[in-house]
């Protein structure tokens, strides 16, 4: 896959020797890109220790903060699968 | 400057990628479940193993056994970061600080020996992230989810940083002095992270610009080659890397003063308020406010029917007038011993001889500042998950 493989590149090509961490988030729709995405400024570790607690209106304003306020590269269509993954996935359980 | 990132973590975390894990003893519970599964302990370079929080910016927070002494030891003091943009050592080791601004009377630069060259101070300060025990707050709110680690007490040796704008002169009308460090964002369009704190703190006696930490050179993570001391404000305000100073006639209005670190307008009342940063809805988190924590015994831990409560107590600098213990509920309370004082803006040690029979009992510990504070009840909720300071009950079994 083709942001698997970005993303691989991204973490052993970043800096020295020293071996960074690397975290996987679950499997799903939608995981490439925000793997990708997310990776591109910090680890993907903000995403899993920030679960499964927000609401869908919550992981929105997250991310809508990372693309306005902190300048994430993303097209539109690419900020809505990530909120729609870290939903499914990170958010609070529906009650 | 030329930025890299940091590259954090060991060898072992990269092999075990992927495998689960049970959670570090000791964690908090009140923390969420993903924080809990995502929390290992871990050794930065030059560091001891920290909890962490976040691998790429670094962001580690020390454990409860590192506050056993009212100093925290340099390898054990956490580590926070917003961008990963960070320098190597080799990078910050031909470190110069210049001082301008359109309230200075003119620009001026300091190399590291320039900087000792100005008069020496030191002294004992707690230095806290704003958003310490944030990951304990109830409902959960967005960020990095700290325990009660996020926090430690050095001592700071460096210069006044009144003596340094002195240097370049201080202009009428000067309002804020505008503070940059040389780490930075990994994107240009991502806002660089600069701070500012009023005049009147950055010409205080006790605002400090310090070169050593407990005798030995900043570590590499806490600021190499020098930061700010704010003692008594939260650690936002203690630019690490600092290599820039501007005297502004102006506020500073960029997303981490007008955006980030804020509370609401009133919730936390201050002794000196931030006035050219507050409006109507909020105002900038300044001031710490009083805290305590035990350090010898975990919640949920088993004790003898005769035990002894260790920790420490600490405010924004009036000291601390009392540390008390209960074992009621709250009905009544009983004073601990209050130990070495290494000055007001220090954590303070206490200890206590309790007693109590076979069984359950919830021990609680709340500590009153010089300036008749005292921690809370109940959680003062705010949406950024600043200042929790709720009295710490501990469940023990007595056995």
């Amino acid at each position: 896959m083709i942001f698997r493989t970005i993303l691989v590149a991204l973490v052993f090509t970043a800096g020295p020797a020293l071996a960074q961490q690397v975290v996987e988030l679950k499997p799903g729709p939608g995981q490439d890109v925000a793997s990708v995405r997310c990776a591109a400024c910090h680890s993907l570790n903000y995403i899993r220790m920030n679960s499964p607690f927000l609401s869908p209106d919550g992981w929105k304003a997250e991310v809508g903060k990372m693309r306005k306020v902190f300048g994430a590269p993303m097209e539109d269509a690419e900020e809505a699968t990530i909120i729609s993954y870290l939903v499914a996935n990170y958010g609070a359980p529906a009650k | 400057m030329k930025r890299r990132d940091v590259l954090a973590g060991s060898g072992a975390a990269l092999l075990s990628a992927g495998v689960a894990r049970a959670a570090v003893p000791g964690m908090n519970p009140g923390l969420p479940q993903g924080t809990l599964d995502e929390v290992a302990l871990a050794t930065l370079p030059g560091k001891k193993p920290l909890l962490r929080l976040s691998d790429r910016p670094p962001n580690y927070e020390a454990t409860m056994d590192a506050f056993a002494t009212p100093i925290t030891p340099n390898d054990r003091f956490f580590v926070r970061y917003h961008l990963a943009g960070i320098p190597e050592m080799a990078e910050l080791r031909n470190w110069k600080l210049t001082v301008g601004g359109d309230a200075a009377g003119k620009e001026v630069s300091f190399t590291l020996p320039e900087l000792r060259s100005l008069p020496q101070h030191q002294f004992v300060a707690v230095c806290q992230c704003s958003g310490n025990r944030r990951g304990l707050f109830q409902p959960h709110v967005a960020g990095v989810e700290w325990g009660t680690g996020a926090m430690g007490c050095a001592r700071w040796t460096g210069v006044r940083l009144k003596d340094v704008l002195n240097r370049a002169g201080v202009k009428a009308g000067a309002l804020e002095v505008i503070l940059h460090g040389a780490d930075g964002p990994v994107l240009p369009a991502t806002p660089d992270f600069a701070k500012s704190i009023p005049m009147q703190r950055a010409l205080d006696d006790d605002t400090l610009i310090a070169y050593e930490m407990n005798g030995a050179p900043l570590p590499h993570l806490n600021g190499f080659p020098i930061r700010l001391i704010v003692p008594g404000w939260t650690a936002t305000y203690w630019m690490k890397h600092l290599n820039q100073i501007e005297i502004s006639s102006k506020p500073l209005q960029n997303f981490w003063m007008a955006a980030a670190y804020r509370v609401p307008a009133g919730m936390f009342p201050v002794a000196h308020p931030f006035a050219s940063q507050t409006n109507a809805q909020s105002t900038p988190i300044t001031e710490i406010v009083v805290n305590s924590l035990v350090t010898n015994v975990a919640d949920g831990a088993t004790v003898k029917p005769g035990f002894e409560i260790k920790g420490i107590a600490w405010d924004s600098g009036s000291g601390i007038r009392t540390v008390e213990t209960s074992l009621d509920g709250g009905a009544h309370w009983a004073p601990a011993s209050l130990g070495q004082d290494l000055g007001h803006y220090a954590f303070r040690p206490f200890s206590a001889a309790l007693k109590a029979a076979p069984g359950a009992v919830k021990v609680m510990v709340r500590a009153t500042s010089n300036a008749g504070e005292v921690q809370v009840d109940k959680l003062k909720f705010n949406p950024a998950g600043y200042h929790h300071n709720v009295i710490q009950t501990l469940a023990l079994t007595v056995a």
